[in-house]
């Protein structure tokens, strides 16, 4: 098997608490919107590996988080989102850039800092942004993408164009006390926004049950009256149907939703983290009974959808992409010196 | 084949001990997979393929010491399979196994220098915009100046922007219902509603945060901090949101947006209400910051801050709000961001001030002018971007300089333009600089502790007369 040692035979089935899968039936539809999920998370997961392996011969620098283990998140919103949906993170934010539709190779010509990087190398990593795409970003604080989110949604509300903001944070970002100013003005004004707490159980080093007293992070709304739900954030079909759900509950003026993700990171938080807060067999049981890909592809089997050699056509394709997201990102030159000094003020027009 | 380069695992490693390897010559390898264990003088780190293919040769044996980054470990063969897309090479990096002791002697960690071609599109360097000479508007014939207190001017500019940008819009702590804590929105809430008024809970580092998300999606919030010693709780979203974000997006997500309030020391509110924030703010790239002093200068330059494409914070002052002034009636006053104002005219001392000083610097004026000393004031108006050449010209006319702020001393606003005009003016002093500011203590209760604290008329006039050695 590509990604797991032994394939998907031992995976665990959608949690009991959440949204059972969302049933495609063997239609064209259900194939091809699997095959795409399917594409796009090999697409972040290749891409991500590509990355590790760059910062590994110190062509990215600084901090890198990568996203591994966690495609089926990303993908699973992307794909219940529509067309001018606001998105916002954290720095974890690879994946969520590379699905709305933001070229690779600006994504990882900014890892590498260069001028063809989508901020032109002055973010790198955790700063990269793309109004074309709605994807706001790319935040560093921990949590402060929260407000920024919901701030996302008031103008939607002001506008009242219909939009929903998705904002995503993680485990150890639930509990940072601006999620909870935020949670309360978004409540309190009906705001369109859905809350997506990527719980990945460590917040750097720092397992859930070490650092919250509520670890049903679904539940953090509810002095709030905020509705959330536990999702199998393994599950691209579970995380596509809650989702959906979540932002048909926002866009109707109903406020604010959660929706809780269980998920787990195979790497360490950052690249320069060797995880020794968690055993290998911890994350070895994880790749082989959840891995997110594994589960799709044991889907597309199933059903007959792909064979072997279609499967192989969607790596080439995956590879060809990230290989020449590498090539661009290692020869797009350093930003010029001149570089420095602009965008620090966005100039009076005239 | 593909070569497997020692890693860096952390942006200051250099080498490492390659402490065991996973796998063995003839292995298979998938992505992700384990290969290798590596212990830097922090850490052990696992190495995780990223290449598929067969283990051809190990390079460097297990237990090997001080491995430098980027020498090649081990090399793998290819799959061989006619879909797979052929690999990256690394040709950079990628040393010939033959040379392995070379390679090691050198980790390559700079980006290669490559020919490559710019972005198609043209996004070279920005031109450098033509610095422009900024004045304020001119007043048109027969226009009339009627007296308005900074409270009501600052409301008014609110209101006139309100009318003629629907993306504007106030939200703080009692803005709407309450008409504002020191009564500065009074009346917004009935001529805009509570859409574009508002309440917000007691959460500042919340609403600050949800401004300026807001801003991100291009409307213009005005957020009003009760005082702006409240908006230290929210200070993260006004320099790391706010400021930064234009910066590091490449110029992609602006925030046009405007924190403002009462700033400085009121009476008797004790230390955590007292403070002044210019230097603090004054301190950031990305941020601007007004400081005005009088009514025409409150409206005219909260008109410009609201339609400022960049984050504006604009200190007000709570013992200023009820003081009446000159504003120009029935035009569109708009005073340009970054103008110093000379104030009073004179030769034989600049001292400058900004915001409630501005007023103690005339009254010290006057002071002097009795004992023969001219001073001339030069407003600030604006603290970033500073515009010191104003500053310099005065200095050079009356080659004596003392600054004037209510915030303390060190790093401060004082500290900033004394360090300027000895650089740009140093001829031209004839005594060193001087600064008058709070005390350097937390401001004290006690009414006759509180003034010895703050910067006074008195106070002023003893600097001015000891830099004219009189």
């Amino acid at each position: 098997m590509a990604r797991g040692q032994t394939g998907a035979a031992g995976r665990r089935k959608a949690n009991g608490a959440g949204e059972q899968p969302a049933q495609t039936g063997k239609t064209q539809s259900g194939k091809d919107e699997l095959l795409k999920y399917y594409r796009d998370m090999l697409l972040i997961r290749r891409f991500e590996e590509r990355a590790g392996q760059l910062y590994g011969m110190g062509l990215i620098g600084g901090f890198c988080h990568l996203y591994i283990g966690q495609e089926a998140i990303a993908v699973g919103v992307e794909a219940a989102k529509r067309p001018g949906d606001q998105i916002i993170t954290g720095y974890r934010d690879h994946g969520h850039m590379l699905v709305s539709g933001m070229d690779p190779k600006e994504v990882m010509a900014e890892l590498t800092g260069r001028a063809g990087g989508s901020s032109r190398g002055k973010g790198g990593s955790m700063h990269m942004f793309s109004t074309e795409a709605a994807f706001y970003g790319g935040h560093g604080i921990v949590g402060a993408q929260v407000p920024l989110g919901t701030g996302l949604a008031l103008a939607d509300s002001y506008r009242g164009d219909g939009k929903v903001s998705f904002t995503f944070f993680g485990d150890g970002a639930a509990n940072q006390g601006q999620v909870y100013e935020a949670f309360n003005m978004a409540e309190l004004w009906k705001l369109p926004v859905v809350y997506v707490i990527e719980n990945n159980q460590y917040a750097m080093g720092t397992a859930i049950q070490r650092s919250s007293a509520e670890t049903r992070l679904h539940k953090r709304g509810v002095s709030f009256n905020i509705p959330g739900e536990e999702v199998d954030g393994m599950d691209v079909l579970a995380v596509k149907a809650a989702t959906e759900k979540a932002a048909a509950h926002a866009r109707a003026g109903n406020g604010p939703f959660i929706l809780e993700m269980k998920t787990y990171r195979y790497r360490g938080h950052s690249m320069s983290d060797p995880a020794k807060y968690r055993t290998r067999e911890e994350v070895d049981e994880v790749r082989k009974t959840r891995d997110p890909i594994d589960h799709v592809e044991e889907m597309l089997e199933k059903n007959g959808w792909a064979d072997e050699a279609t499967l192989k056509a969607i790596d080439a394709e995956v590879k060809k992409i990230v290989a020449d997201a590498a090539e661009f990102a290692r020869t797009s030159p350093e930003p010029e010196p001149s570089e420095l000094y602009t965008d620090v003020y966005t100039e009076l027009p005239a | 084949m593909t070569d497997i380069l020692m890693p860096a695992l952390s942006p200051t490693m250099e080498e490492g001990t390659l402490a065991k390897w996973h796998v063995k010559v003839g292995d298979n390898v998938r992505s992700g997979d384990v290969i290798a264990e590596i212990e830097t003088d922090k850490a052990t780190m696992e190495v995780e393929a990223v290449d598929e293919g067969t283990v051809a040769e190990i390079l460097v044996p297990e237990g090997t010491e001080e491995v430098k980054v980027n020498t090649p470990i081990a090399r793998l063969g290819g799959e061989g399979g006619a879909a797979a897309a052929p690999a990256p090479a690394p040709k950079a990096e990628a040393a010939p196994p033959q040379s392995r002791a070379e390679a090691s002697g050198d980790p390559e960690r700079k980006p290669p220098e490559v020919d490559a071609k710019p972005r198609p599109e043209g996004e070279g360097a920005a031109p450098v915009t033509p610095k422009v000479a900024l004045r304020d508007p001119e007043l048109p014939a027969g226009v009339q100046l009627v007296k308005v207190t900074v409270r009501d001017a600052l409301r008014d500019a609110m209101a006139e922007e309100m009318r003629r940008d629907a993306d504007v819009f106030l939200m703080g702590e009692e803005v709407a219902q309450y008409q504002g804590a020191y009564k500065v929105s009074r009346g917004l809430l009935d001529e805009f509603g509570p859409k574009r008024v508002i309440d917000t809970p007691i959460t500042e580092y919340g609403f600050a945060g949800l401004g300026v998300g807001a801003a991100m999606a291009g409307l213009k919030p005005v957020v009003e901090f009760m005082t702006f010693n409240f908006a230290m709780q929210a200070i993260d979203h006004i320099i790391n949101s706010a400021a930064k974000t234009l910066y590091m997006s490449g110029g992609q997500i602006r925030s046009s947006i405007v924190f403002r309030g009462p700033n400085g020391a009121a009476a008797r509110v004790g230390a955590q209400h007292s403070q002044d924030y210019a230097a603090w703010y004054g301190h950031v790239p990305g941020l601007k910051v007004v400081a005005p002093y009088d009514s025409a200068d409150a409206k005219g330059l909260l008109k410009a801050a609201i339609r400022d494409p960049n984050p504006v914070v604009f200190l007000e002052h709570e013992m200023l709000y009820g003081q009446e002034f000159d504003v120009p009636e029935g035009v569109d006053w708009v005073v340009p961001i970054g103008k110093a104002k000379v104030r009073r005219e004179g030769t034989g001392v600049t001292l400058v001030a900004y915001s409630r000083m501005v007023g103690f610097c005339l009254q010290a004026a006057e002071e002097l002018a009795k004992e023969g000393i001219e001073a001339e004031v030069v407003d600030l108006r604006t603290i970033r971007p500073m515009d010191i050449e104003t500053v310099v010209a005065s200095v050079k006319k009356t080659n004596r300089l003392v600054t004037v702020e209510e915030g303390w001393g060190p790093m401060g606003v004082g500290a900033e333009i004394a360090a300027k005009v000895t650089e740009l003016a140093f001829d031209y002093l004839d005594a060193p600089p001087m600064r008058v500011h709070q005390e350097d203590v937390p401001l004290p209760y006690a009414a006759n502790l509180e003034a010895l604290s703050m910067p006074s008329i008195e106070r002023i006039v003893k600097a001015a007369k000891a830099v004219s050695y009189k």
